[in-house]
């Protein structure tokens, strides 16, 4: 101590490092930032790939069924707003009593708002596929067609209507069209359940592949999974570290998906409302309707969307879980 | 705490590696398991951590029949056994901290309640300075030390060490092994596996030595 030499006050090194002030160490973070199972070991690409496919084809179904769903629904009403009554020639019957006479009847009946019947002109058209142009009604024994227009969501009792007329209009009969919506809502409905088979199945291939992902995730975590296994944790803390992950690319893969089938739809109702004046954009408008998807059909797209995120983060938990329980039973 | 009793174990359709071995390691209790490379000492370790199951005999792991526990039981069986692996395992993408902090963040522990937990283990086994580096980085003895502050963070009532001194110098092993003291000290059960003589000279404790799959305990 005593043979140091004091400092030399006004030399300008000394001022200067007297002045110098020693920035203040940034702490060292104790933490890396890296969750236990590293995002980057989870394959993540493919996966990705394949659930977007997945989920675009399961909202083209979904689409696809709405579209179906809401045409026949469509025809449906079209049809049960209207009933026919035919009248068929006799001899010996005053066809323009019969017509008014049935008019009367139908119009007896709540719900029935109109009454009309078809003229020869009409009628001759109706006929022209069958029976040529020009055609002389006068000289052939054609039936007479009445067409009863019905107010919205009325259901008249047609079975008394038909009764009435078959009594009080000889040669008579009533036509609800029941045949046509019977057919219409059966297609339909085969319609649903094929949708709806074709989804299940694409919601299975998604499982399957999120089923085999997870395994080569966990094989490829094989030392993270053993570690954790021998500190005590349990199926449930090491399932969520793999969770976390596959939400996260089920909702990237659902959420390209559901955008590529929205984008389509868009186009395609665009492409249809652009053509409706030609014969094909008629043809498929009255097969179809119009390729305008409605707001629910959207709606369902979103849930399709949030429900494959979901499946994928499910069965890669329950995948873990399984196979953690397998790994931790003694007597395997 | 544990108990074997005449148990054997085989691999496929071999001869037994392990015949006939029957002890117990009491409760606060010190011992070294020790035999020729290759005796079955780090098979026996695993039957121990009931990471294996015998081809015959009884184990008991505090008072349970090992056979009769059942999977969503194990963790609990297993958080009561510290165990320090002769590769260590550390997780190489977190941090020394997190690698010790790990045994309390799968009891679901918040890292508020063990910071200063794993801080102080750390300082204890000499890693105060290293706690923010990842394991490729430290050297072989830094990875054995950590390694078993892993093990110790939840204060085990049994602690498994297979070759804790295998990758370190004679003062670092002087050391090591005076931390496994504290700790059975301190109330826990210690089980070295060691082929080290010179390491078990340095205390007096029971010795568990194999030899061609059959066990003999000096007391």
């Amino acid at each position: 101590m005593t043979n140091e030499s004091p400092p030399e006050v006004n030399s300008p090194k000394t001022s200067a490092k007297q002045k110098t002030v020693k920035p203040k160490r940034q702490p060292k973070p104790l933490r890396s930032g890296q969750s236990i199972v590293p995002r980057e070991t989870v394959a993540g690409t493919a996966l990705v790939f394949v659930i977007g496919i997945m989920t675009f084809l399961a909202c083209l179904t979904l689409g696809a069924v709405s579209m179906v769903n809401t045409s026949a629904a469509k025809w449906q009403n079209d049809i049960s707003r209207e009933v026919t009554i035919q009248i068929r020639p006799f001899d010996d019957l005053e066809m323009e009593k019969a017509i008014k006479d049935a008019s009367r009847i139908a119009l007896t009946f709540n719900g029935v708002s109109k009454v009309t019947a078809l003229n020869n002109v009409e009628t001759a058209r109706l006929l022209e596929p069958w029976l040529g142009a020009g055609l002389q009604l006068d000289e052939l024994p054609v039936p007479k067609l009445l067409t009863v227009t019905l107010a919205d969501g009325a259901k008249p009792d047609f079975a008394k209507m038909r009764e009435q007329l078959e009594i009080q209009v000889p040669g008579s009969t009533l036509d609800d069209h029941r045949t046509w919506v019977d057919r219409l809502t059966t297609m339909a409905l085969t319609m649903v359940a094929i949708g709806t088979t074709v989804f299940l199945l694409m919601m299975a291939a998604t499982v399957t592949t999120v089923i085999f992902a997870t395994r080569g995730a966990m094989a490829g975590n094989k030392d993270v999974v053993d570690v954790l296994h021998f500190v005590g944790a349990d199926s449930k803390f090491i399932s969520r570290q793999f969770q976390k992950h596959f939400l996260i690319l089920g909702l990237k893969g659902a959420a390209s998906g559901t955008l590529g089938a929205i984008i389509l739809f868009i186009i395609l109702g665009l492409w249809s409302s652009g053509s409706l004046a030609t014969p094909e954009g008629d043809q498929i408008s009255a097969l179809f309707g119009t390729f305008s998807l409605s707001w629910s059909g959207y709606f369902w797209m979103i849930i399709v969307l949030l429900l494959v995120a979901l499946l994928t983060a499910f069965t890669s938990s329950f995948t873990v879980q399984r196979q953690v329980n397998n790994l931790q039973n003694y007597r395997r | 705490m544990i108990s074997f009793e005449n148990v054997g174990l085989r691999y496929g359709i071999g001869r037994e590696v392990l015949s006939d071995l029957s002890f117990q390691v009491a409760p606060n209790s010190f011992q070294f398991l020790t035999g020729p490379s290759g005796a079955g000492k780090t098979s026996l370790l695993r039957l121990m951590l009931l990471s294996l199951s015998p081809t015959r005999g009884l184990v008991k792991v505090f008072g349970k029949e090992a056979s009769t526990i059942r999977p969503q039981q194990m963790p609990i069986i297993r958080r009561k056994i510290g165990v320090v692996f002769q590769d260590f395992r550390l997780l190489d993408h977190l941090t020394t901290y997190e690698n010790v902090a790990l045994p309390l963040q799968v009891r679901g522990k918040m890292e508020l309640d063990y910071r200063q937990d794993v801080r102080d283990l750390l300082d204890w086994v000499g890693l105060g300075d290293r706690m923010h580096v990842h394991p490729p980085v430290l050297s072989g003895g830094e990875k054995q030390r950590a390694a078993i502050a892993r093990a110790l963070i939840d204060q085990p009532d049994v602690l498994l060490a297979d070759e804790p001194t295998g990758n370190v110098d004679p003062p670092l092993a002087r050391r090591i092994l005076r931390l496994f003291i504290e700790l059975h000290r301190s109330g826990t059960s210690v089980v070295i596996a060691t082929h080290d003589l010179s390491l078990m000279d340095q205390y007096d404790a029971r010795r568990l030595v194999l030899n061609s799959g059959r066990l003999q305990i000096y007391d």
